[in-house]
Parts: structure tokens; sequence; C-alpha cells
């Protein structure tokens, strides 16, 4: 990165260790949750839930899905990001140019603040 | 002025004209208080009140007051407040007068006791938040606001129609249950569906809320989907087909909201998903469904509007939206960042957050009432939802890579409520019982036992390990600058596609076979008028002929008065 020269700060996550130290957070978190369905006894109200480590599981395999099926999607449904703006913006141009050929057009003001 | 009949968007309207003359100052001092001064008063507003005249041999109910529309009247208050406060350091008349006609129609409709007023106010609602589209002033905003007004008064359009029927079949326009059982019924079923963001109706949304304001796209958030939700509960709890349509609305949008780059489009669909939620509740029907789907939507408000409101700030300080272009921004943003994730934690349903103690009581009604299928996948989009907009999105604004961007914390009024509604996040998950008193049912449910925990906490745990393991495989599609198609690719490339050749087509034979006709007319003409030897009526014609004639004349005379 161009901005990270050496006398930028460094910030929490710039540190390697750092970020190491989430994911095993997250790794021991995952690991007690399963081991703590040995402790408490889950109320069962579905035929599913019998499974042991049916909620990781689900969630687990239910996100890689999500993502994989998600990914698969893009190779039909993207386009450019201008796709659409390309045909509607030239269009409302050509309008506008009609338009304004006739009737002088006010200058307006642009921009996103405006007190009026 | 503190009766109680006073219809609580009266004020709104008021400030809105108040705002509309004044500036600078008085004018903030007058957004801020307008809230608060009607929310006071609507404090002070028994169950049962109502507010009736006769207007052409209706009895026009314009403010009905019952446990479910106080629900709405109250949340619509807070979040209208919390608008306010936070596009309060906005400098633009069109803005703030239209935020807060906005949202006193959306309060309006709720209190609408009978489908007349109701229509009123469906319109406005449409009208008054078409403007913080276009208050954009691009020409994107412009063409998306167009196609947002014409879908939105369709669909008041068919509810009008709908009503006409309803009217005069039942001879009343009592604003109650419906239930889908004619046209009447089904043509209001649709008007509410369309508002509500129905699966293949829904694409005004995600086409329209992402090209507003920074600001202007945290009132649309709170206000025109959540009085169709509320329009829903009233008239059609108990719908079977609404579970099916609810549970489809939770589970598509989640997959375009995985590949999606606009990150305030990211959240749009994941409003769909949220308002699927609701929708299978009011379809489930029983009392603890309907208090789930109010009660999700009271809290969708809160979280899905903080989410909006961090999404606009990072917009507002970087003029960047596109989580191909974020990144990193944790480093100069980081309470922008913790109150992003305080939202993203609640849409997630954590334990301790608003999103757990209402989602889990539609996600019980599904099981208890035989709906497990319903269940199974209403918990698929759950883990869904964590994924898309509780990591994706203060993932790829506040971290993944250094986009280089160093800015700075967004101004004082955006992150006072931000806060605000962060707090109510966190208090309404610890402490539930304040937000339960207020639903329409008393159902005694309790969301904290063991086992709700403990499975919620797995699901999402290992959702976020999922994250990580395809994010370490590389196997996460990366952020692209890129449009997906959706649903309106049909009307926005499709159609014209075909309908500007067939027009065109249409209109050259149109002008072929006028000019045709046109040459033939003035050829005719031309001969008779011609003025030469040979011309019609340059011949020299006898009088005797004249007498014959008149003679055929009064003959056919003669003829005729026989009969």
């Amino acid at each position: 990165m161009a901005n990270n020269n050496n006398d930028e700060k460094k910030y929490l996550f710039d540190k390697p260790k750092n970020v190491k130290r989430l994911l095993y957070g997250l790794y021991t978190c995952c690991f007690i949750l399963v081991l703590l369905e040995f402790v408490i006894h889950r109320h069962i109200y579905h035929s599913w839930e019998e499974l042991f480590g049916f909620y990781p599981i689900y969630g687990f395999i239910g996100c890689v899905l999500l993502v994989l099926i998600a990914k698969w999607m893009r190779t039909f449904l993207m386009r450019d990001e201008d796709y659409y703006d390309k045909l509607e913006q030239k269009q409302h141009q050509l309008k506008k140019d009609a338009e304004s050929s006739n009737v002088q057009v006010k200058e307006t003001k642009g921009g996103d603040d405006v007190d009026a | 002025m503190w009766m109680p009949e006073l219809p609580a968007f009266v004020p709104f309207f008021i400030g809105a004209l108040l705002a509309l003359i004044t500036s600078g100052k008085v004018r903030q001092a007058i957004l801020l208080i307008t809230p608060v001064v009607s929310g006071l008063h609507l404090l002070t507003v028994p169950v049962g009140t109502v507010l009736s005249f006769d207007f052409l041999n209706f009895q026009l109910q314009l403010f009905e007051v019952d446990k479910l529309s106080l629900l709405f009247g109250y949340i619509f208050h807070i979040a209208a407040f919390i608008c306010m406060l936070f596009a309060l350091h906005v400098k633009d008349t069109l803005q703030q007068v239209s935020g807060l006609l906005y949202a006193g129609s959306a309060i309006g409709a709720v209190f609408a006791g009978d489908l007349i007023t109701l229509f009123i106010f469906w319109e406005l609602l449409a009208v008054t938040s078409v403007f913080l589209i276009w208050a954009r002033r691009t020409e994107r905003s412009y063409i998306a606001g167009l196609r947002y007004l014409i879908i939105q008064v369709l669909s008041g359009v068919i509810l009008l129609v709908g009503i006409i029927f309803y009217a005069h079949k039942h001879q009343s326009i009592d604003f109650q249950f419906i239930g889908l059982t004619d046209t009447a019924s089904w043509l209001i079923f649709i008007a509410f569906g369309i508002k509500c963001a129905f699966p293949m109706l829904h694409n005004w949304l995600t086409d329209a809320y992402p090209e507003a304001t920074p600001t202007g796209t945290v009132f649309l958030s709170a206000f025109t989907t959540k009085v169709a939700v509320y329009a829903l509960a009233r008239a059609y709890p108990g719908t079977e087909l609404l579970i099916y349509i609810g549970v489809i609305m939770a589970c598509f949008p989640i997959f375009f909201a995985v590949i999606e780059n606009d990150l305030r489009r990211v959240l749009a669909y994941s409003m769909i998903n949220q308002i699927g939620f609701m929708v299978v509740g009011i379809g489930i029907g029983t009392a603890l469904a309907v208090n789930g789907a109010v009660s999700h939507a009271f809290n969708d408000i809160l979280f899905k509007g903080l989410l909006f409101m961090s999404m606009g700030a990072v917009l507002h300080m970087t003029g960047k939206i596109d989580g191909s272009r974020l990144g990193g921004l944790y480093k100069t943003m980081p309470k922008t960042a913790i109150l992003c994730m305080v939202g993203a934690a609640s849409i997630s349903a954590f334990p301790l957050f608003s999103g757990f103690v209402s989602k889990s009581m539609v996600m019980s009604a599904a099981l208890n009432n035989g709906y497990g299928w319903a269940w199974a996948l209403l918990l698929f989009s759950a883990a869904g939802v964590f994924h898309h907009a509780g990591i994706k999105i203060p993932y790829f604004a506040f971290f993944a890579h250094d986009s280089g961007i160093r800015t700075s914390e967004p101004p004082k009024n955006m992150l006072l409520a931000m806060s605000i509604a962060a707090v109510l996040c966190i208090a309404i998950g610890v402490y539930p019982q304040a937000l339960y008193s207020l639903l329409p049912f008393d159902t005694g449910y309790n969301p904290y036992d063991a086992t709700h925990v403990l499975t919620q906490t797995q699901l999402l745990f290992f959702s976020a390990l999922a994250f990580v393991w395809l994010n370490l495989r590389n196997m996460y599609p990366p952020e692209l600058p890129s449009v997906n198609l959706d649903i309106d690719w049909f009307y926005r490339r499709l159609f014209p596609a075909i309908l500007t050749p067939f027009f065109s087509a249409f209109w050259a034979t149109d002008r072929a076979v006028r000019r045709w006709f046109m040459r033939g007319v003035n050829g005719v003409l031309g001969m008779i008028a011609r003025h030469e030897p040979d011309g019609i009526l340059s011949r020299t014609q006898l009088s005797g002929s004249m007498v014959v004639w008149v003679t055929i004349l009064l003959a056919g005379y003669l003829i005729l008065s026989f009969w």
C-alpha cells in the first residue's frame, strides 16, 4: 500500500499477531460452544435437532453453500458498473437536449447539500 | 392542543410548514422538537381513542388508536427523532421538509381507521419520500426516483381500486381484518405487497434506496415497508400464503447481498430478508407469531436504521460506498465502526441484542405450529443474515484490505443519532420486557432460555467460522465494481429493448400511412380546386340539371314521409 509509510501510525490490525489472536479467539469460542452441548440439555422441537451439533453444522454448511451458490450466480448476473447508466443516462440526456433546444432552461445548482 | 383526539400526524405537518418558513438554528430546533412534542402527546393518548367525521356518506376515521397502531406510532416517533438528529447538519430545505412530511404520513397511515384515509396517506408516503431520493441531485437518482414514484403510485392506484370493490361489496370501509377471499381483497393484498417488497415486486426497494442521499436512505428505511407490514398485520393475519411469500423473501435476497458491491444496496437486500421474517409471522397468525412480527418490525427500524446511518456516515465522509473502494476505515472512524457492529450484532440476533428477542418469537411460532420446513429455511437465512449484514458490512467498510482512505469521524449529530439507536438496540436486547409490554398480545414469552441462547450462539459462531474459512481459502467472492441483474432488468433492459424497436416500427408505419393518406386527400382536393378548363369546379353546368336534382330530392322526402 502506498500509504503504509514508515512514519504512519500502526493500527490494531496492522500487526498480523493481533489478527491471529482474534482468529484463535474465534476458534476457542467455537470449540467451547460445541463442548457446552454436553453440559446443557437442549429442548428438542424438530427431529433434525436430535443430531449432535446440529446448529454448528447447519450454520457452517449453510453459509458455505450460500457463498458458493452466490458466487456461481455471479457468472450470469454480473454486469459492468455502468450497465444501466450507459443507456438510461443517454436517453435522459437526449430528452433534455431536445427540451433545452426549444426552451432556454435555467442553470440549476448541483451538489448534495444545497441550502435553498 | 392537548386533547387526545388530535391526530398524531398533525404536529408533523405543522412542523413541516414551520420548517419551510424558518432557517438556521430555529429550523433545527423545530426539526428536533416536532417528534418529541408529538411523541409526548401520543403517550397521553389512551387506547380506543377515535376521531371520526362524515364525508360524502362515508364515515372517515382519521385517527383510531389500538395497541397495534400505538406500537407503530411509538416507533415511528422514535425513528423520526433519530432520523432528524442524523440529518441535522444537512442544509437542504427540500430534504428536511419532505422528511417531516414523510414521517407524518407514515404516522397518519398507521392510525387510519378506514381504508380511504389509509389510501390518502399511502399515496402521501410515496410523493413525500421521492424527494429524499431526488435530493441527491444526480442523473442516476433522478431516474431511480422516477421509477420509485411510478411503482409506489401504482401500489396506491391498485389499493384504491381494491377499496372501491371492497366498499361496494361490504358496504363498509372500516380498516380491519380482510382476509383473502375475493377480488377486492386480492387487489388490496397486492397493493400492500408492493410496498412490503414481496418477491418479484421487491425491486423498487433495492433500486431506489441506495440512490437516495446519505441521510435520506435512513428515513426511507424506517417508514414505507413498516407501514406495509402494519397493514398486513391488521388485514391479513393467518393467511397461509404469507408464510410461503415470507420464506422466499427471507431466503433469496441473501444471495444477492453476498455478491452486491454497493454496501447500502446490501442493506436494502437484507431489509427484504428481515421483512420476510415479519411476513412469515403474520402468515402464521397466532398471538406469539404476530407479536414476533410486529416486535421485529420495531427492532428492525432501529438496527436497520443504525446500519444505514453508519453507511450514510461512511458515504458522507468518504464519498464512496462500494465495498471494492472501501476498507480499513476503522483506523480513522473507530466510533462509527463500533456503532456499526452493534447494529450488525442486533440484526444477526446475537443474545443480548434486540434482534434476538423478536426473531426468536417468529422461529418458535413456526415450530409450534408445525411449519418445520419454514423454520429450517428461516434458520438458514438467519445464518445468512449474519454472513452478509453482520460480517460483510462492517468487514468490507471498516476492515478488509486498507483502501488508504484517511478521513475522520462524522459530525457529532450523526454520531449521537447512531449512539441513541445503538443504546436502544442493546437496551431492548437486555430488557425485552419493556418492548413486550407494548405488544398487542400477552403471551408471557421468554427468549432467554438456555437452549435458545446456546443454539443461536452456536449457529452464529459457526457462520463466522465459515466466513473465516472461506476467506483463508480465498474462496470468498471478492468485492467487484459491478451491477447485478435483478427483476429490474425486465423493465430497465428487456422491455425497452423489445418495445423501442416495436414502437419505432409502429410510429414509422403510422407516419407512412398518414403521409400516404394525406397525399391522397391533397390530390383529390387539388383536383377539385384546380381552376382550368377541365377542372371540376370550372366546368359549366346546365341550370336544367339543377331542376332535375331538386325534383329527385323532393321525391325522396315524399317517400320517406310515408314511414
